[in-house]
């Protein structure tokens, strides 16, 4: 379960959010500049708060006063607005980027075929569409079995049916992970989708809606 | 055109050589330090190492002098240690190069790896990766176009090296000649022929550089995806 119960200064406002997540999918909608994407990277350990707590199952991610927990051991996936795929790497090396030699990678092949990029494993990012670059995003963000994922936008590159297939895709996969996961968007449609919370942030502040 | 002893280009190339391997190394160090770390004396140390850019090269030369020289605090301690001199050697020759060279390639560092989107070193580590692997195989291959830009540079700076070197390691013939060396002292005793001739070889040296660094970038940009 993920708690978040923290505040930061920005530039205009303070961010303040406090919620509990189980493992559901939560969207996150607001306007541009209302602390969306901030509260995805305190939880990432990109940012930290000012004060408050952040844990996931019973792990400290942040506790004011505390040394907050490094980045890399948080275990969180996380799929960035426009992806940011690496460019100097093919798309298998993206996916596999995070993952250990020798571990078991069984997980990864299930993921190519449910989203069906194993043509593309060979090619660069520069040489697929947007939302093949979604899709291979979101299988790295989940290559290293992340305890949590953080998408940030994730259909706003794409056309309406590739959203909607691409809701499909993530449906399916976290019916079988079973993981919280976070996703920030623009479309309430796509919030009202696949969420099974939705969650508003209006200049820091938070409202929950449903 | 008669024959020329070549060692003033196997020189110049030998020191410019061995300086800019130094420089790459300096250079990486001192832009990682600098860019992720706050720390006393953090401006000092910057404006050391970029203060070669702005100031005439003698003074460099005096001052690697004053630090090199039998008396000054690293000469003597090099030769009371190691029993050597910097001093009219080949060695103050590079050491001038490293000198005048270090703030051109510490300047392209700091802005290739700059250039580098933070989104792709935070998503690495996101996948649980140590820092020193995010910077091997990320923010090193993504800056690699600016740092080799930066590397050339460098090189052509310390090839072409002359006040500061002239000062500390003099003009010893097929000791510390250096091409720019041969080129002054040729044009000194009137000899134009000589002269010209270090002119082209130094030219060509420098466009060959510039060619193959362009050549090279297009080549790496295309195999990162930036066309």
């Amino acid at each position: 379960m993920l708690t978040v119960d923290f505040q930061k200064s920005l530039e205009h406002f303070e961010l303040a959010v406090q919620f509990r997540l189980e493992d559901e999918i939560m969207a996150l909608v607001g306007s541009s500049g209302s602390g969306k994407t901030t509260l995805l990277n305190c939880i990432a350990g990109i940012d930290q708060p000012d004060r408050g707590e952040i844990t996931l199952n019973n792990r400290e991610f942040y506790k004011e006063g505390k040394k907050p927990l490094k980045i890399q051991k948080r275990k969180v996936g996380y799929l960035f607005q426009d992806y940011a795929l690496f460019p100097h790497l093919s798309v298998e090396e993206n996916i596999l980027y995070g993952t250990s030699r020798g571990s078991d990678l069984s997980h990864v092949t299930e993921l190519t075929n449910i989203l069906g990029i194993q043509k593309l494993l060979p090619k660069y990012p520069h040489q697929i569409s947007g939302g093949e670059k979604q899709r291979v995003a979101l299988t790295r963000a989940l290559a290293a079995k992340p305890d949590i994922l953080l998408l940030d936008e994730p259909f706003s590159a794409l056309d309406d049916g590739n959203t909607r297939r691409c809701q499909d895709e993530l449906m399916r996969i976290h019916e079988r992970w079973k993981i919280p996961v976070i996703f920030v968007t623009h479309r309430k449609a796509d919030a009202e989708r696949l969420a099974d919370r939705v969650v508003r942030i209006e200049k820091g502040h938070m409202t929950e809606q449903l | 055109m008669m024959a020329y002893d070549m060692s003033p280009l196997l020189l110049s190339l030998k020191v410019a050589s061995i300086s800019t391997f130094f420089v790459f190394f300096a250079s990486i160090a001192l832009a990682r330090l600098m860019s992720r770390r706050e720390f006393f004396g953090k401006s000092a140390i910057d404006a050391l190492v970029l203060l070669p850019l702005v100031l005439p090269p003698t003074v460099i030369g005096f001052g690697l002098i004053v630090l090199f020289g039998a008396n000054g605090p690293l000469g003597s301690l090099l030769e009371d240690w190691f029993g050597f001199r910097v001093v009219f050697t080949w060695v103050g020759a590079a050491i001038a190069s490293f000198v005048v060279s270090l703030p051109l390639m510490y300047q392209s560092v700091m802005a290739a790896f700059e250039k580098v989107d933070p989104r792709w070193e935070n998503v690495a580590r996101t996948m649980g990766v140590s820092e020193w692997r995010v910077f091997r195989t990320i923010t090193f291959p993504l800056a690699w176009p600016g740092i080799l830009a930066g590397l050339i540079m460098a090189f052509a700076r310390g090839i072409g090296e002359f006040g500061a070197t002239l000062m500390i390691a003099g003009y010893i013939p097929g000791v510390t000649e250096t091409v720019p060396l041969a080129i002054y002292f040729a044009y000194e005793a009137g000899d134009m022929e000589k002269a010209a001739f270090w002119v082209i070889v130094i030219s060509a040296v420098g466009i060959a550089a510039i060619t193959w660094v362009n050549y090279w970038r297009k080549k790496t940009a295309v195999r990162i995806g930036r066309e």
